[in-house]
């Protein structure tokens, strides 16, 4: 091969690559841009019209105007948030509580504690969801007792996760013993070096689970649509649902809805996206 | 070390955790196995304890076969992908190129959407006088029943599945891909090998534990698929996408035939257990320090 045969050959193969990312760039968008693109067309324009039409022909922003009256998105922004926040909070504290004795501690009973935390990993919360569902029943923790009881029973089941527990534990073995040592020999009681030195060191494990738990919590779609019973506590991905029961064969009306409460999600996304696509949290999303 | 902390400290972080985990998983993983030797179709609230007639009816109903039959189906087909097409992804975008974090963010977006939008964008994909149907024809085929014609709908589903995957496995495999020693592939570019030559004798060797850890996970979430079925089908035409997990919400919540939905979830969880015994013992062993 030449020299300038290389160079050519070179860059085929970048093109190719482009090309080929770009398409899989395009068909992971696609279906949101037709979305959209549905969304933004007016009742005078055929939405099943062939040759279908990316661009729309009577552009309108009516749609979005229309299903924004009649369906509360800021309500089950609000719920969702509520649900997220809570369950992001609870898991923070847990399994930061629970990571610690497991990673430094020494006590009758570790190993087993160890291996029952391992073992919630196989089992599968659809598998058990009925009777966590009874559960929470005789708790009285549903929408119809209260509101408050209805996000506690939201929340619960989710508050925490053997993916936190470890990854906590993981993060309080990376820390030198000698900063527990100086503390302790300066008079700090246990629950102190724990609140005050050792969870400041791990903020930056502490990020990663707000942020994967929140993404979590965020799309749960299952729980939520068992329990609930109240339209006004609905979720987002609940609510987005319940669009097609609400507008039946309105796809002008569903798409506007759709992208509407996509749009919360989108913008966490693109703010904390190297978290997602760095590849250093590999793994730490349920797939 | 000197021991700083008290003897009941160890027990007192642990016990809020251990209190949510007990009353969450281990309670109801038991009560699971529990309700799965009852018979509630006649009565909700006066159930009779029938042995393991639960099982013998679930293992001699034609329905329950189709559900674990299309399950297996969804897996069959969405694993393979799962684990051979995002590694392609990631090989392509793991190269000197520009606009790298463009391509990783928008082959991500699926991953992080509602599964609720997701399976909404395709039903309306899938409409029958709608924009895929629109290309069948324009290809001399008849107009394809995505969601209603029993031989397609499963396929349909599965396509959501693994559209909403790919981003999430090819981040997975591009982690991976940094430990493989550069070394190598200049060795292979000196050789003149090509492209797939490159990878098939360099790159795939050097992370197929990755390749065999994405198999197991995905196998793992295929087990579990609802959503999408949910907001799509609803498990039919004829049950014919309809999978373990909607089945036992069906017969669990639809039907309050908690027995019989129960040994189903038996059936479920002794599955997914084996899956995820594989998964700990043979790939994630460092992650767990076993």
């Amino acid at each position: 091969m030449t020299y300038k045969e290389i160079i050519s050959k070179i860059k085929f193969d970048k093109i190719a690559t482009h090309i080929i990312l770009i398409s899989v760039s395009l068909l992971s968008i696609f279906p949101f841009i037709w979305l959209i693109s549905t969304s933004l067309k007016g009742n005078g324009e055929n939405i099943f019209a062939y040759p279908p039409a990316i661009i729309p022909q009577d552009f309108t922003w009516a749609n979005y105007t229309g299903v924004w009256d009649k369906v509360d998105f800021i309500g089950y922004f609000v719920n969702s948030m509520i649900v997220a926040g809570g369950t992001v909070l609870l898991n923070l504290i847990l399994s930061a509580m629970a990571g610690y004795p497991l990673a430094r501690m020494e006590f009758k009973g570790k190993k087993i504690a160890f291996f029952s935390v391992l073992a919630t990993i196989m089992i599968p919360f659809q598998a058990i969801m009925l009777p966590v569902y009874i559960i929470t029943l005789k708790l009285h923790l549903v929408d119809s007792v209260s509101n408050l009881a209805g996000f506690i029973g939201l929340i619960m089941p989710f508050a925490v996760s053997a993916f936190g527990i470890f990854l906590m534990r993981q993060a309080f073995l990376g820390i030198p013993k000698e900063m527990e040592e100086a503390a302790i020999v300066d008079g700090c009681s246990v629950w102190k070096l724990f609140w005050k030195v050792l969870i400041p060191m791990v903020k930056p494990s502490l990020a990663v689970l707000a942020i994967f738990t929140f993404i979590g919590s965020w799309g749960e779609f299952l729980w939520p649509s068992i329990v609930l019973t109240k339209e006004s506590m609905y979720t987002l991905p609940v609510g987005v649902n319940n669009l097609q029961g609400m507008f039946s064969s309105n796809w002008r009306f569903i798409a506007a809805g759709s992208i509407l409460s996509t749009i919360p999600i989108l913008i966490f996304f693109l703010a904390m996206q190297r978290y997602f696509i760095s590849g250093e949290n590999e793994g730490a999303v349920k797939g | 070390m000197f021991k700083y902390y008290g003897k009941y400290a160890p027990y007192l972080f642990l016990l809020p955790a251990a209190a949510i985990l007990l009353v969450f998983f281990f309670i109801p993983f038991f009560q699971t196995v529990y309700l799965s030797f009852f018979d509630y179709s006649s009565s909700l609230y006066a159930p009779s304890a029938i042995d393991f007639d639960n099982y013998i009816k679930l293992f001699q109903s034609p329905v329950f076969y189709k559900v674990l039959w299309n399950t297996f189906l969804y897996l069959f087909i969405a694993v393979p992908i799962l684990a051979i097409f995002p590694l392609f992804v990631a090989i392509l975008i793991n190269q000197k190129i520009r606009g790298v974090t463009l391509y990783k963010i928008l082959i991500y977006l699926p991953v992080i959407v509602s599964i609720v939008v997701a399976a909404i964008a395709f039903k309306w994909l899938y409409a029958d006088q709608g924009i895929l149907n629109y290309f069948v024809t324009k290809l001399g085929f008849q107009p394809i029943g995505w969601l209603t014609d029993p031989k397609w709908a499963l396929l349909s589903v599965v396509i959501v599945t693994i559209w909403k995957g790919i981003g999430y496995y090819m981040i997975i495999y591009l982690a991976a891909l940094m430990s493989v020693p550069q070394e190598l592939y200049e060795a292979c570019d000196i050789d003149g090998a090509s492209f797939f030559r490159k990878h098939l004798t360099v790159t795939i060797p050097h992370i197929m534990p990755t390749i065999a850890l994405v198999t197991t996970i995905s196998a793992i979430s295929a087990m579990k698929v609802f959503a999408e079925i949910y907001v799509m089908t609803k498990g039919g035409p004829l049950n014919s996408s309809k999978t373990i997990v909607y089945y036992i919400y069906e017969r669990a919540f639809e039907n309050l035939d908690l027995g019989y939905a129960s040994a189903m979830a038996v059936v479920l969880l002794v599955i997914v257990m084996i899956f995820s015994l594989i998964n700990i013992f043979c790939f994630e062993r460092k992650k767990y320090d076993l």
